[in-house]
Order: C-alpha cells, then sequence, then structure tokens
C-alpha cells in the first residue's frame, strides 16, 4: 500500500466528486485557452488587416512611381522641346518691388551679361540685359515705361543662334500701341524724347498689357538718358532649356555660381503651367498615399486599442472564473475531507502523520489539476483545425510551447485552493473524530 | 517474568461541558497491563472507558498524569513521534471498524503500511486474511463484506504491523455471537502470544474472555477482577 494507490483508489470510488472538481478546472482552463486563442486571432487579424493594407499602399505607391516617372519623362520631353524663359535681376532686390512696379529699382553692371554669356552655362539660351524706367515722357506730359535693349548676347561656348529678338538701333525707338496710337505717331515719324529725337522705328499692335505703353530703345542711348552708363536692371534669358523637373533650381544653382547674389524668377509660361499641374497631381497623389499610411497606422493603434481593452475584459473575466473555480474547488476538497472524516482518524490512530494525509489530500487536488488541463488541452487540440475558421486561421496548436506551464501552474492551483481544507482535515484531532463517529 | 505493556500513573482528564461547566471523564485513574494479558473495561455509559481508551492510545492527551507504552512516554514528544509510537507499538479496532470504504480487504490490512513500511508486507496481510479465513474476500470492499468480515478485516489490520498494545473498543457490539465468538478467540490468541490487550466492551460474555476484568464509575477503577 502507497499513498499513491490510495488516491487512485479513492478518486475511482469518489468518481463524481473527482468529476465534477476536474470539470471545474477544465472550464476555467478553457477559459484561459479562449482568451489566449481570441487574442491571438486578434493579433492574426490586425496583422492580416494591416498587411492588406500596406499591400494596397505599396501597390499604390508602385502604380505611383511608375506613372510619374512617365508623367516626368513626358514633362521633361514637353519642356525641352517648350523651352521657358527667367529675369535676372540685381543683387539685394526685392522681388516684391519687381512684381509690384513691373522692374527692378536696383541695378547690376552690363558687364554681368558678358560673363553670363562668357560662362559655359548650358541651360540658358539668349541673353538680353535691359534697363527699364517707369517715367514721364517730357514732351508729351505721358507716363511711359522706357526698355533699354541691346539685343542679344551671344553665348560664348555655343555655335551662333539665330537672334530671338532683334535690336533697337541707335537713334531709333518702338513705341507700343497706345501710345503710337494716342499720340498719332507711325513708322518713320520723328520724335523727340528727353531732348532727343528719334525715329519711329515700328509701332506695336495693341497688347493688352503694359507694353502698349512702352517705349523701346537702345541701351547704350537709354543709360545716357537714365544716367546709368554701363548699368543694366535686368536680364532676360529665353528659351531656358533643362532636362530635370526642378529645372529653376537648376538654372538657379547655375547662375548662383556665376553671378552670385542676383535673382532669378521663372515667367509664366505654358511648361510652367504643365509643371503646376504636374505637381498638383502628385501632390493629390502623395496625399491620396500618405491617407492611405495614415489610415494603416489608425487602423493599427485602434486594433491595438481594441485589443487593449478586450485583453483588459478578459482579464478581468478570468479572474473571476479562476477565483471562482478556485473557491468551488476549495468547497469540493473541504466536503471532500468532511466525506473522509472517519478515514482520516483511523489512519491518524493507525500512527499515519500529518504530512501523509496531507499528502493524500494534496496528491488528489493535484490530480485534480491535472486532469483538468489534460482534458481542456486534449479537446483544444482535437478541435483546433475546426477552431480555425471562426479564430481567423488562428492555430491552438500554436500554444503548445505554453502547455507545460500550464500543466505545472493549473494543478498548483488546484492544490492551492485545496490547501486550507487538507489542512483543516490533516490536523483535526483523530480522539474527537474517533469518539464522534 | 510479563513486561509492562501499558501503564498509566494517577491519569486525569476532564471535557468542558455545557454552560462553562466540566465533566470529568477518567479520575485520576492508575492502570498497568502486562504482556500476555487481556484486559476487559467495563462499566456503565459515560464512564469513561473509551477516553482511558484513547488516552492510552496516545490520540487523546490526559489533563494530569503520565503515560508509558513500552517504556516511552507519548505525551512527552511531538506529534509525529507520537504517530511513530502508535504505529510502533498499538493496534485498533473499533466497534464501527472504520474500515477505509473504497479499498478492499488485503488493501484495509496493508492500510497501516502507510505510517510504516513492513518487509513482505503483502504476504504477512495474506497470512492474516487466511488466519481469519478471510481470502476468498480479499478483493471485496467493504460494503461488499458481512459485519463479522468486516470486524476481522479491521482486527488484521490491528495485527499486521506486530503491535504490543491492541486497544479494542466494544469489538463484538455490532456482532452476532458466532461472529463476535470467532474475534475474541483471535483476541485471546493475541494475549497468549505475548500481547496486551485492553478491551472496551458492555458485555459480560466478552468479558468473561479475558484474563482480567476491570469496571468503572464515573472515571475511577472500581473492581478489578483477575
Amino acid at each position: 500500500m502507497n499513498l499513491r494507490r490510495l488516491i487512485g483508489r479513492e478518486i475511482l470510488h469518489r468518481k463524481l466528486s473527482f468529476g465534477i472538481a476536474v470539470a471545474t478546472i477544465a472550464t476555467s482552463v478553457a477559459g484561459l485557452v479562449a482568451v489566449v486563442a481570441l487574442l491571438g486571432a486578434h493579433d492574426l487579424r490586425t496583422s492580416e488587416m494591416l498587411m492588406r493594407m500596406n499591400k494596397e499602399t505599396s501597390a499604390m505607391e508602385e502604380k505611383f512611381t511608375k506613372e510619374m516617372k512617365v508623367y516626368e519623362d513626358s514633362v521633361r520631353k514637353t519642356m525641352k522641346g517648350l523651352g521657358f524663359n527667367i529675369f535676372i535681376f540685381p543683387e539685394g532686390q526685392e522681388l516684391g518691388e519687381v512684381y509690384t512696379e513691373g522692374f527692378a529699382s536696383k541695378t547690376m553692371p552690363e558687364s554681368y551679361t558678358a560673363k553670363l554669356a562668357e560662362s559655359k552655362i548650358v541651360t540658358v539660351n539668349h541673353l538680353l540685359p535691359s534697363l527699364t524706367r517707369k517715367l514721364k515722357w517730357p514732351e508729351k506730359e505721358r507716363t511711359v515705361i522706357l526698355i533699354g535693349i541691346r539685343g542679344e548676347v551671344p553665348i560664348a561656348h555655343r555655335d551662333p543662334k539665330k537672334p530671338l529678338i532683334e535690336p533697337v538701333q541707335k537713334g531709333r525707338i518702338v513705341l507700343g500701341h497706345e501710345l503710337h496710337r494716342s499720340l498719332d505717331l507711325q513708322e518713320g515719324n520723328s520724335t523727340m524724347f528727353m531732348g532727343r529725337e528719334f525715329i519711329i522705328e515700328k509701332c506695336h499692335r495693341e497688347r493688352g498689357t503694359k507694353d502698349d505703353i512702352t517705349i523701346w530703345m537702345h541701351l547704350g542711348e537709354c543709360q545716357e538718358l537714365l544716367e546709368e552708363e554701363g548699368r543694366i536692371n535686368a536680364i532676360k534669358a529665353l528659351e531656358c532649356n533643362c532636362a530635370s523637373i526642378d529645372r529653376l533650381g537648376e538654372i538657379r544653382r547655375e547662375i548662383a555660381g556665376i553671378l552670385p547674389g542676383t535673382k532669378v524668377i521663372e515667367t509664366e509660361s505654358k511648361a510652367l503651367a504643365r509643371a503646376e499641374a504636374r505637381n498638383k497631381a502628385k501632390k493629390h497623389t502623395q496625399g491620396a498615399i500618405a491617407s492611405k499610411k495614415a489610415e494603416a497606422i489608425k487602423l493599427k493603434a485602434d486594433r491595438e486599442q481594441l485589443r487593449f481593452e478586450d485583453e483588459q475584459k478578459y482579464t478581468a473575466l478570468l479572474t473571476v472564473v479562476i477565483f471562482g473555480t478556485m473557491a468551488w474547488v476549495a468547497f469540493l476538497a473541504f466536503a471532500n475531507s468532511r466525506d473522509r472524516q472517519a478515514e482520516i482518524g483511523i489512519l491518524r490512530a493507525m500512527g499515519v502523520s500529518t504530512s501523509s494525509i496531507l499528502a493524500i489530500l494534496m496528491g488528489r487536488a493535484f490530480l485534480v489539476g491535472l486532469f483538468g488541463t489534460g482534458v481542456t488541452i486534449l479537446l483544444a487540440f482535437l478541435l483546433s483545425d475546426s477552431l480555425k475558421a471562426p479564430l481567423h486561421g488562428y492555430d491552438i496548436k500554436s500554444l503548445r510551447g505554453d502547455i507545460p506551464l500550464v500543466f505545472l501552474f493549473v494543478p498548483l492551483l488546484s492544490c492551492a485552493a485545496s490547501w486550507l481544507p487538507a489542512l483543516q482535515a490533516a490536523n483535526r484531532d483523530p480522539a474527537t473524530i474517533l469518539r464522534n463517529e | 517474568m510479563s513486561e509492562v505493556t501499558l501503564r498509566a500513573t494517577n491519569v486525569h482528564k476532564t471535557f468542558a461541558g455545557p454552560k462553562g461547566s466540566s465533566v470529568t471523564a477518567v479520575n485520576d485513574m492508575s492502570l498497568e497491563i502486562a504482556s500476555g494479558e487481556f484486559v476487559a473495561l467495563g462499566g456503565s455509559s459515560g464512564c469513561g472507558k473509551s477516553t482511558i481508551l484513547l488516552i492510552a492510545g496516545g490520540l487523546l492527551r490526559p489533563d494530569q498524569g503520565e503515560l508509558e507504552i513500552m517504556g516511552t512516554r507519548p505525551y512527552e514528544v511531538d506529534s509525529t513521534r507520537r504517530a511513530s509510537i502508535r504505529s510502533q507499538y498499538i493496534g485498533f479496532v473499533f466497534q464501527q471498524f472504520h474500515l477505509v470504504p473504497y479499498l478492499d480487504a488485503l488493501d484495509n490490512v496493508l492500510a497501516p503500511t502507510l505510517a510504516r513500511s513492513l518487509p513482505d508486507a503483502e504476504d504477512k496481510a495474506m497470512a492474516l486474511l487466511e488466519n481469519f479465513g478471510l481470502t476468498e474476500r480479499r478483493h471485496h470492499v467493504p460494503s461488499a463484506l458481512s459485519v463479522g468480515e468486516q470486524q476481522r478485516v479491521a482486527l488484521a489490520r490491528a495485527l499486521l504491523l506486530e503491535p504490543k498494545l491492541l486497544l479494542a473498543d466494544e469489538p463484538t457490539g455490532n456482532l452476532d455471537p458466532e461472529n463476535a465468538d470467532s474475534i475474541l478467540d483471535h483476541l485471546v490468541a493475541f494475549a497468549k502470544e505475548g500481547g496486551a490487550v485492553l478491551m472496551v466492551t458492555h458485555d459480560d460474555r466478552a468479558a468473561s474472555q479475558a484474563s482480567r476484568s476491570i469496571r468503572m464509575e464515573k472515571g475511577s477503577i472500581v473492581e478489578s477482577v483477575s
């Protein structure tokens, strides 16, 4: 006879009591497995959702990158074909003033044009220095815009190109539409301007811009009249070409290397409008991608919050279940030890020690925990394939690493719950038991 | 010369009664039982017979007095050692048998080995069962045995560890005369083989089998007849 045999026989004798205790533990372990599986399923679902969303974002990005590349290539080609115009203004010039007045108040040496032309600048094709002022045409009492132009400055390292604009000859002027119309001046007429006589070389047609009140003359004469010899206030660069998308940036960098401090602006052009449209489209798509990414981040945060809430809920529920189970197992242990009073009394009378009695009762409690865990784990494993679908593919078998811990922890919990009733039973005075039986 | 197996000297035991009163169960009682002696302890109900049996068995500490079993004093040692003294020297037989309900006859007889291991315990248990005519019933649980068989199993269990002192509380109280005689024969045989028996009984016929009869009244020995 040994303790194991005694425990085994007692369990077989009180199958119902043992079965109820085992079922209680099994329910509790099932709760634990369910919570872990539900949280695992949640994680799996979150991971699936994020993966799908990231895949969508990646596909969007990939499509966008491809489309942008094609589009940028096309824009680049178009822009290269179109060319564009820029203005170079003197150092320290407030661009705000240029936009309000239409010209720069500050001046720079005319030699800048030559410096630029002699440089190895690759993005600019035609250079037109000018000196512009708004002033009163003294002889006619009219406010006019006077522009002195020299004609095109050839770029030294390139083959000579056909000039885009013909220069105004000395002693000649070109008039805007509003001037020649209102003053009744015609090509070939002579007229006085700031005390000098000029032949009207050309009268422009109506343009509907400030050109209509503009007088163009030779730059040298203009500088003399304005007492700004050797000075200009703008260089216009026409038909600039640039392969990159950030063409203005490239030109600015190139010019800054040659004429430090000067300011470069691009004048409105079709290419500029197209670039803006492209930028808008790019911005829009990038916004859509960013929004998709933000959506994924929000989804992740939402799912994490939901998991946290679920975890709290499950933990609270599990705590109640565990305490409820412990209380019920303790009650069953108490009922069992009460049923076995006479047996315990006689064993004590025979000289069986308190510790052996305790071992008998605790051994039973341990087996209750062991069987309860075993039943649940076995069922969970047997049903794992069927449970995969409702658990979003979560495999309960993946818990196998934690099973030894559960097999240790749950029986110990069962022992803890049975400890007080067992201790009380083992320490009961055998004389009292035997007298009362 | 016979060795003193049990010696109780001026043993006194009082229990708390209702409303703060006290009941004296054993009053300054002294008793010696030598090996080979079969002592029957009689008296009216509540005279303290069962109490002196529990005190003698090392299960109930007396308020006063000394107790020696085979020269050891069970109430002067801790509970573990006291349990060891019980398993070494004492066997119990009760009126209600107190068999373990889920163990068969053989396992019930072997139950004392939970307290103290015994070489060839199973062979000895089988020999006892044979001696008590229970060989065929060895795999029957108590509920499948007659009361007489149950009491014989209980007696076999009490004898397994070869005790020096057998304490029997009304061992024939629930038995028919035939079974009662069988039990008494075994107790007499145990005493003849050098064991000491202290048997509490109301039954004069049972008491007549003893080598000495003691009658108690109000916790004291009032008569001792050899």
